[in-house]
């Protein structure tokens, strides 16, 4: 069994409102030094069967449809081996 | 004979009840539309209302666009159908890809609820005839992901085609480009915005101001002339 990981993240361009109350907390709580927070969305897929070229497709497929909005998100996709001894 | 004018309820829609009783006040019969219908009961018009469809998981409107009632009304909506979004309305719409662009989470990350200066700025889609281009009306806006972004390509494209159907006035509550407030497609029959007519047609609710009903004149005189 794998994992298939979609991290979704705002396009640079697009104002991340979030990231930056984000990042404006944290000189308060005394962490310096961090210039930019931006923040984002991972799926964490579990594919049954093998994760080869048709199942990759797919999910491209689903990310692009569903999971990420293009106009504002761009996604990107790896797999993620899961340890046997996880099981 | 009247109008039959539909209205799609999503789990956690919110102002289906509202949206059916302006419509009624207009004129025009409601006919309710529930998610997983997969026809549109033969109405002349379709309005998708405000709320938060499926909690706004993900993103606004990304899972209602999936229903099942989206099928035919994207299908006819493409054909000529006047379909309306009213805020979570709108979301659904850019997420279908009926409209541009999409809503980002308000800049100063509030929701907002206030009474709302509006230009009406195209007078000439299906649902803003009985306004004039260039008239300022007040209706109420309420939401969490309000802010307008687009492209600026697109931008620029929706100006010259005069489908940025609405401004905002006086106060940019959400920074939304080019203080956009609704926008339609090519044709005018499908217009979205996130100020909700539909809490301002009569004089005891909302704005005390009755700006709103004309978004439900304008469609009624229009499917009845028709």
């Amino acid at each position: 069994m794998a994992r298939v990981v979609v991290d979704v993240m705002l396009k640079p361009e697009i104002l991340d409102p979030q990231g930056q109350a984000v990042q404006r907390a944290l000189p308060r709580l005394g962490f310096d030094g961090i210039s930019d927070v931006r923040q984002g969305k991972r799926f964490e897929l579990e594919v049954d069967g093998p994760v080869d070229e048709a199942a990759l497709a797919r999910i491209h497929d689903l990310a692009e449809s569903f999971l990420a909005n293009t106009v504002i998100e761009d996604f990107s996709i790896r797999v993620e081996e899961v340890a046997e001894a996880a099981k | 004979m009247t109008a039959r004018i539909g209205v799609v309820t999503f789990p956690g829609s919110l102002d289906d009840r509202d949206t059916q009783r302006a419509i009624r006040v207009a004129g025009a019969e409601p006919v309710a539309l529930w998610h997983k219908d997969k026809d549109l009961k033969q109405v002349d018009a379709v309005v998708l209302c405000g709320g938060f469809s499926y909690g706004d998981y993900l993103r606004a409107g990304a899972i209602a666009r999936f229903s099942p009632v989206m099928e035919p009304l994207l299908e006819q909506a493409k054909a000529g159908l006047p379909v309306l979004g009213i805020c979570n309305g709108f979301q659904i719409l850019t997420e279908a890809h009926l409209l541009p662009g999409t809503m980002l989470r308000n800049d100063h990350l509030h929701f907002i609820c206030r009474d709302q200066k509006l230009r009406v700025e195209n007078a000439g889609t299906a649902w803003t005839t009985d306004y004039s281009a260039g008239q300022e009306i007040h209706i109420p806006l309420k939401n969490n992901d309000g802010q307008y972004v687009a492209d600026a390509y697109t931008l620029d494209k929706l100006e010259a085609e005069g489908r940025v159907a609405f401004r905002y006035l006086d106060f940019n509550p959400n920074g939304s480009q080019r203080d956009i407030a609704g926008v339609s497609n090519e044709a005018g029959n499908v217009v979205g915005l996130m100020p909700h007519p539909e809490h301002a047609v009569e004089p005891l609710i909302g704005t005390g101001r009755t700006d709103g009903l004309p978004f439900f004149t304008s469609i009624l005189k229009k499917l009845v002339n028709a």
